[in-house]
């Protein structure tokens, strides 16, 4: 388990932490799956290899994060619980992290559930994506699954005679056909976007802060579904 | 390996591990030289202060009486502050998301208020054993009966320690529970013979641990004849049931 913020055992230096957290899993091993983690490795897994000396207070918050998940890891648990793990970092640290959870996925027998409120980092890191709203599941898939189903209704916008239009359409192809068809020459600046998951999740939210939660949730439902 | 046994060694791992913290930590070690330096400085001007009724050295009787003291503090407030904040920092919630932590932290606990008790006796009584005379550190009996009572007293403090740890809501109410503690360490007869007080107010301190750790630190290192000045019949000699049973 990881939550968003441990300040615990700061006066421990990493290596030793994990040492003393690893002995209390021993007995839990298994001959497929040995526990604990051996700890060396597991440091350089999480790129803390040269802070293994180091107190945990004197970590940054990302190297901290680190350490986190090594504690959450040391017992190779088969679930591992990641709350919003990537919260408050900066774009490098972000990119360490996920790097980090790749290896993760891939390395070990581990079955990983994180929570974020970044849209971007659930495509890049999950195989499965569910999407909460009011406490109801409104959207489950892999990223590409939700991303095809969103993209149903694209958005498009154009320009003629110096003003703006935009509109939002099941099969644009048929409608910019035919807009050139009825104006011709007299359309410019014409752009197709299909709508991501993230322009789908930030109009989900709007709307759900603007108290008409159970619409947009039904909305919502109706361009998934 | 068991899984219990697999947390008791842990833990007594874990108390070996915090105890070496806290005695390389700069501010840890200022903290446990802090006050007995100041009770060893103003004990030294006290020495040639009788205690009333004897002969002997009001700061030597101190001697002991400090001791007792700070084994109560080591498994009261030591412990019950140690517990808040590691409560406020996340360390217990670690110690409840791994298999048998709570076990493990609880062993490691116990090892380090106790060896912070010892290393508190030690600053108090080396120096204490140059400074003043009277001191009985000669004899096996003395210090046998300084172990039982360090073992006794942490036996009994602890426990309480850690239900004080658990109730308070956070860091900030422990000064409240300091001021009443601050009151008991001076009606309990550690710088100054409890026979001397009120009657009622001798009841009081008689109720809570701070006064039979120091009596009972006193009695192992203190000679007979000092009985006299605790309560019980004049001329007692240093049996803690005797003690229990006259009362004021």
């Amino acid at each position: 388990m990881v939550l968003q913020s441990w300040r615990d055992h700061g006066k421990w230096r990493v290596r030793e932490l994990l040492v003393h957290l690893g002995r209390y899993y021993a007995p839990y091993g298994t001959p497929g799956r040995k526990r604990p983690y051996d700890v060396d490795e597991l440091i350089e897994t999480v790129g803390l290899g040269e802070h293994a000396g180091k107190k945990i207070s004197s970590l940054s918050g990302g190297q901290r994060r680190r350490m986190d998940v090594a504690i959450g890891i040391v017992g190779r648990p088969e679930l591992l619980f990641l709350d919003e793990p990537t919260a408050g970092f900066d774009p490098h640290a972000r990119r360490e992290f996920h790097d980090l959870v790749h290896r993760l996925a891939d390395l070990e027998d581990t079955t990983i559930l994180l929570t974020t409120h970044d849209l971007d980092e659930a495509e890049k890191l999950a195989d499965r994506i569910l999407i909460l709203a009011g406490g109801t599941i409104i959207a489950d898939g892999s990223a590409d699954q939700l991303s095809r189903r969103m993209s149903t209704k694209s958005e498009v916008r154009w320009s003629r005679d110096g003003q703006s239009f935009v509109h939002s359409d099941a099969d644009p192809t048929q409608f910019v056909r035919e807009l050139f068809r009825q104006y011709g020459e007299a359309i410019s600046d014409l752009e197709v976007r299909p709508a991501s998951l993230e322009d789908s999740y930030m109009s989900l939210v709007r709307e759900f802060e603007s108290g008409r939660e159970g619409r947009a949730a039904r909305e919502f439902e109706e361009v998934v579904g | 390996m068991n899984p219990s046994m697999a947390a008791v060694g842990a833990g007594i791992r874990r108390g070996g591990i915090e105890l070496r913290q806290t005695l390389t930590n700069a501010q840890d070690m200022w903290n446990y030289v802090f006050l007995p330096t100041v009770l060893l400085v103003v004990m030294y001007f006290l020495r040639g202060h009788k205690v009333p009724g004897t002969d002997f050295s009001l700061g030597a009787m101190s001697i002991p009486s400090v001791i007792g003291m700070q084994v109560a503090f080591g498994g009261l407030v030591i412990l019950a502050t140690v517990l808040i904040i590691e409560r406020e920092d996340g360390t217990l919630l670690r110690a409840k998301a791994t298999p048998n932590g709570m076990l493990g932290y609880l062993v490691g606990k116990v090892l380090t208020v106790s060896g912070m008790s010892l290393v508190s006796l030690a600053i108090v009584l080396v120096p204490g054993a140059f400074l003043f005379e009277g001191m009985r550190l000669d004899s096996l009996a003395s210090w046998s009966t300084l172990a039982w009572v360090l073992l006794l007293g942490l036996v009994a403090t602890i426990p309480v320690g850690a239900v004080i740890g658990s109730l308070l809501p956070g860091p900030r109410s422990l000064g409240f529970a300091m001021v009443p503690t601050m009151g008991l360490v001076a009606t309990s007869g550690i710088f100054y013979p409890i026979t001397g007080f009120p009657v009622w107010l001798q009841w009081i301190a008689q109720v809570f641990p701070i006064y039979w750790l120091s009596l009972g630190m006193r009695s192992a290192l203190l000679p007979g004849s000092m009985a006299a000045a605790e309560i019980g019949v004049p001329g007692a000699t240093w049996k803690p049931s005797e003690s229990l049973d006259s009362g004021p």
